[in-house]
């Protein structure tokens, strides 16, 4: 392979050279979620195959007035919100999305990222600062004139959804768990798997990880922790490369030994397993030996039971869930292109009506729906769904995206919750019905740990 | 004939040199009047490559040439900045090319007063990552793009501004000669067909390779070797700055950045009429081949379109070489100024031909020199000293700038007409004010509509649309017709181009195109005879 080759087969390149297969056919046009509620945004064939050709690697020679642009000299890719969409509908392979996210990275590059931008990208940070003293962040997020403040300084919109802090991380539970526990042998990777919990089940959303070693153990499989660190899509699409790319090293030397032995790494989050599976090697050209075996390792959780289902393998002892439960499936997941995994998971539980609300987007996609300019764009991307999750009278819903679960809350008031949290509970009402031991079934024999 | 139609001075010729003895002549205050057979540009000038030379590739065998071309290149940066973009040059050596010639480069230049700087390969690929990595040696030169038909309209703004005129569609159709003079020229109106005769004092030919027909018309002898030059347009820029092979000049070994696009070029063959000639797959591959020594990945890039021009080269009676009637290279690249008086007793008529784009202005200025001298008019020339109109001193055109105006005025694209080039509605409806009774191709060349990858599939009908529009405001008769005739006559010339090339991605957008505008927009039924012939051709190149 030549150095040209390579350098050309090196995402930058590709992603942009895609546009080399666009044929116009406005395809993309018609299932952008953004496009359609707002003229802010002129649509994916006119900020990504269109506005390419326009790209330059020099900058201007002489500044127009009122015109600050530098290399990039668009600015209305940044209304893009990273969803996808527009990606998987291109009839002719054009990278889309992928490439607005790296023109937005040009169009900021060079400039010092918003304290804002650069706050929502650092996961990580945050939320270890927000669990260090998570009465008081919560509060401040979830206080009214403290909020406006913030949409004032740092451009976070008041209404928009925010996580709460958990008491203290997942990760440090976890590794209190274990020490209590002792060291024990690694059970193979017929028995346990690696789970990736990303920051929303390290620093908020707890309660996820817990269902996902519940689910994973009831089915036969030990969970095994690594350090991990955020996977970094927050920075991606804050336009932030060079730290996503630290994040992706770390997480990609943390997980590849297991990955090499075989074990499949789990995770609770799409938008993290995406990163895992995709992103890192084609928005962040991270694509080595160790980034390939960790990719094809990945699998969103849903995706994983329903293979061992498919296997016969999967525990389908649910107990009866009488309820509606309107269901959205995320932008993210649509990217995975592995179907609607939870929808066929919930057919298993008896009396469960789970029902594909069958809405491209919630208009969160990620943090773009909190940012003050584009909170009332993702409200209205998100409005019909919004509509229907309320007329199901429902009292809950479900969701695989963490963000998407805290807009669909804070927009209708319903109780979102990840699938497994669905899943788990069906399983405990068989276990108080019945009161049958837990342990699997379905004809795998027995491997409890 | 009226006295509007005195003029001191007749230019023959709508191209880059014409439009360049045009402002010449008009600022030396000979009332002239320039004429074209076509639009301005359709010639040579708006067939060629898009280079605005360095010198780099003339100086190991024509130094002539490229002492003019740096010259002139330095003068158009600063008279015209918005016609050019500088992108700077590179020399590459690559393995197939040859040492001694890479070895003598830098001397060559040097004595040639050609800038030239050698930089590390490493840079060059950092700079332009498409390049070939088998690149041993990369030498910087100051290569631009130039972009041909607002030259040419700053030039005819310049003279109009002087009290001179340019008319398009008219094209000169005989002279009359009595004795040792001309003393008459018929015009005839391309488009009404009515003739105009006019009596000038004085006659210049800037026809490039038509020079002959035009001499002929006064029984003059003017020998012209057309040589045909194919350029294959890629979609995007696979480079920003122009790369060159050094070595001994030959086919496809240049690529330009023009705009949006780069361009691959070129091939030399004689043709024997230059207005008819074509372009074969082969040559189109041929091309291709050689140019994957630059870029190896060239294959695999989108490929619009494929046009070819004319070389106006000049073959002067006593030097004619066995060696150059077989190869038009050999022709030096510099100017001659035919003095018909002398050469053949015709007092008031002179010819430019030879040359080229980047040395427009000095051939005029040569030219003009001379008709003064025979007018006996002393002004001395000013326009490599005066800034060309609509020209903003320093501001050099810049890829970015469409796109960045564009957003500037809030971006959307409801008022974009042309989606690939971001073309507006109001830049087309300013187009047809300041140009009425002009085609859709004519459209193109002022603004670039219909050149991006769809080749004006998704423009050509909203264009079409806004023309009928106007016909109707004027209450012209024939709206509708006005609306059709400006669809078909852009398709066919769109679609020209794209036969050779036809494969792969442009080949569905084309057959996406015609089920637009054959299914979507029945335009089979206005070219019942067309459409099939185009549509096997295209069957043929699919197979
Ligand atoms: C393939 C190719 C690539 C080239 N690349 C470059 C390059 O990269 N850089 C560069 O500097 N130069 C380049 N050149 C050279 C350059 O294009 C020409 O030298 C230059 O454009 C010639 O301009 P012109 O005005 O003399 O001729 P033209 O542009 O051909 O103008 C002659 C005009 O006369 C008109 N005409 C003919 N007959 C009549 C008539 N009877 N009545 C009225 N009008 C008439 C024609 O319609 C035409 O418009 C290239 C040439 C070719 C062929
Ligand atoms: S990623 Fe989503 S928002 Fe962005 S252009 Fe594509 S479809 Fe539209
Ligand atoms: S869907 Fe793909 S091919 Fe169609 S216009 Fe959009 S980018 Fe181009
Ligand atoms: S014609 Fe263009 S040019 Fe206009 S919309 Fe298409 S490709 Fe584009």
């Amino acid at each position: 392979m030549t150095i040209a080759e390579l350098i050309f087969d090196a995402q930058e390149e590709a992603v942009g050279y895609s546009s080399d297969e666009c044929l116009k056919c406005n395809v993309c046009v018609t299932v952008c979620p953004v496009a359609r509620v707002t003229d802010l945004f002129p649509g994916p064939k006119y900020v990504g195959p269109q506005a390419q050709r326009f790209r330059t690697g020099r900058a201007q020679p002489v500044q127009v007035p009122g015109t600050p642009f530098a290399l990039s000299p668009d600015l209305t890719v940044d209304y893009c919100s990273g969803c996808g969409w527009c990606t998987t509908a291109c009839p002719a392979g054009v990278k889309i999305a992928e490439m607005n996210s790296q023109s937005r990275a040009r169009m900021k590059a060079g400039k010092r990222p918003k304290l804002r931008d650069w706050g929502l990208g650092q996961t990580d940070l945050v939320g270890q600062m927000g669990v260090l003293v998570s009465p008081i962040t919560n509060r401040v997020l979830f206080n009214g004139p403290i909020r406006t403040i913030m949409e004032w300084t740092v451009g976070i919109h008041r209404d928009a959804p925010f996580p709460r802090f958990g008491k203290r991380t997942f990760q440090s539970t976890w590794k209190r768990r274990q020490k209590r526990l002792g060291s024990r042998p690694l059970p193979g990777p017929d028995k346990a798997v690696v789970y990736f919990h990303g920051c929303s089940a390290n620093y908020y959303e707890q309660h996820v990880a817990a269902a996902a070693i519940a689910i994973l153990k009831r089915n036969g499989f030990e969970t095994i922790i690594p350090e991990q660190v955020c996977c970094g899509l927050p920075m991606i699409s804050n336009a932030l490369y060079g730290d996503a790319r630290k994040k992706a090293r770390k997480n990609i030397d943390a997980l590849v030994g297991y990955a090499r032995q075989g074990y499949r790494i789990i995770g609770t989050s799409t938008s993290c397993t995406h990163t895992i599976k995709a992103e890192y090697h084609e928005m962040l050209d991270v694509k080595d030996d160790d980034a390939t075996v960790v990719a094809n390792a990945t699998w969103d959780i849903c995706e994983f039971l329903l293979d061992l289902h498919e296997q016969g393998k999967l525990d389908t002892r649910f107990g009866r869930l009488d309820e509606d439960l309107p269901y959205h499936a995320p932008c993210q997941l649509r990217s995975h292109g592995i179907g609607l995994p939870a929808m066929e998971l919930f057919a298993l539980v008896p009396g469960l009506r789970a029902a594909d609300m069958d809405h491209d987007c919630c208009g969160i996609a990620g943090t773009y729906g909190m940012k003050k300019e584009k909170y009332p764009i993702g409200m209205a991307v998100g409005a019909p769904l919004f509509d229907k999750i309320r007329a199901s009278g429902a009292a809950e819903a479900a969701c695989d995206s963490e963000t998407c679960r805290w807009q669909i809350e804070k927009a209708t008031g319903t109780r979102t919750r990840h699938p497994i949290e669905i899943l788990l509970q069906a399983y405990r009402v068989a276990d108080a019905a019945g009161g049958a031991t837990p342990g699997p079934l379905s004809g795998a024999g027995t491997r409890a740990p | 004939m009226g006295d509007s139609h005195a003029y001191d001075v007749l230019v023959v010729g709508g191209g880059a040199t014409g439009a360049g003895v045009l402002r010449d002549l008009a600022r030396r205050g000979l009332r002239t009047l320039l004429i074209e057979r076509d639009d301005f540009g359709t010639g040579t000038t708006g067939r060629y490559h898009g280079l605005l030379h360095s010198g780099g590739r003339y100086v190991a065998k024509d130094a002539l040439a490229a002492r003019e071309c740096i010259a002139e290149n330095r003068i158009l940066r600063r008279i015209a900045p918005a016609s050019i973009e500088d992108t700077g040059g590179y020399f590459v050596a690559t393995p197939d090319d040859p040492d001694d010639y890479v070895d003598g480069f830098q001397a060559a230049c040097a004595a040639a007063d050609v800038d030239c700087e050698e930089i590390p390969v490493a840079d060059a690929f950092r700079a332009e990552p498409a390049l070939n990595p088998r690149i041993r040696r990369v030498f910087r030169l100051p290569d631009g793009s130039v972009e041909p038909w607002q030259l040419i309209e700053s030039n005819v703004a310049d003279a109009r501004a002087h009290g001179s005129d340019a008319w398009t569609y008219q094209r000169l159709v005989g002279m009359e000669r009595d004795g040792g003079r001309i003393v008459s020229a018929t015009l005839r109106d391309e488009r009404s067909g009515s003739v105009t005769r006019i009596t000038p004092r004085f006659v210049v030919s800037c026809a490039g390779a038509w020079s002959g027909q035009i001499a002929a018309m006064v029984d003059v002898t003017v020998t012209m070797h057309p040589g045909k030059g194919t350029m294959l347009i890629f979609n995007q820029r696979m480079t920003d700055t122009v790369v060159n092979r050094c070595h001994k000049s030959s086919d496809g070994d240049i690529m330009v950045p023009v705009h949006t696009v780069a361009i691959l070029g070129t091939t030399e063959q004689r043709v024997e009429d230059p207005d008819r000639y074509e372009i074969t797959r082969d040559e189109v591959a041929a091309l291709i081949r050689e140019g994957e020594k630059l870029f190896p990945d060239l294959g695999r890039m989108r490929l619009l379109r494929a046009y070819a021009g004319v070389r106006p080269l000049y073959q002067p009676p006593a030097e004619v070489t066995a060696a150059a009637m077989k190869d038009g290279r050999q022709i030096s690249r510099a100017h001659t100024v035919i003095d018909h008086d002398a050469m053949d007793g015709v007092e008031n008529f002179v010819t430019i031909v030879g040359g080229k784009l980047t040395t427009f202005r000095r051939m005029a200025e040569d030219t003009v020199d001379l008709v003064c001298a025979k007018l006996g008019v002393t002004e001395p020339c000013t326009t490599a000293d005066a800034i060309l109109p609509n020209q903003v001193p320093g501001k050099t055109y810049w890829l970015g700038h469409r796109l960045a105006e564009h957003e500037a005025e809030g971006g959307g694209d409801a008022d974009l007409l042309c989606e690939c080039e971001f073309v507006t509605r109001p830049m087309l409806d300013d187009f047809l004010d300041r140009h009425p009774g002009c085609s859709i191709d004519d459209v193109r060349r002022g603004t670039r509509i219909g050149m991006g990858p769809c080749q004006g599939g998704f423009c050509t009908f909203r264009a079409a649309g806004l023309v009928g529009e106007r016909a109707r405001r004027v209450g012209a008769a024939d709206v509708a017709e006005s609306a059709d005739r400006a669809i078909l006559g852009f398709l066919r010339e769109r679609f020209k181009g794209t036969r050779p090339i036809a494969a792969g991605r442009q080949l569905q957008e084309q057959w996406m195109i015609s089920g637009v505008y054959e299914g979507g927009l029945g335009v089979r039924s206005l070219i019942e005879h067309e459409t099939p012939e185009a549509s096997r051709e295209v069957v043929d190149v699919h197979r």
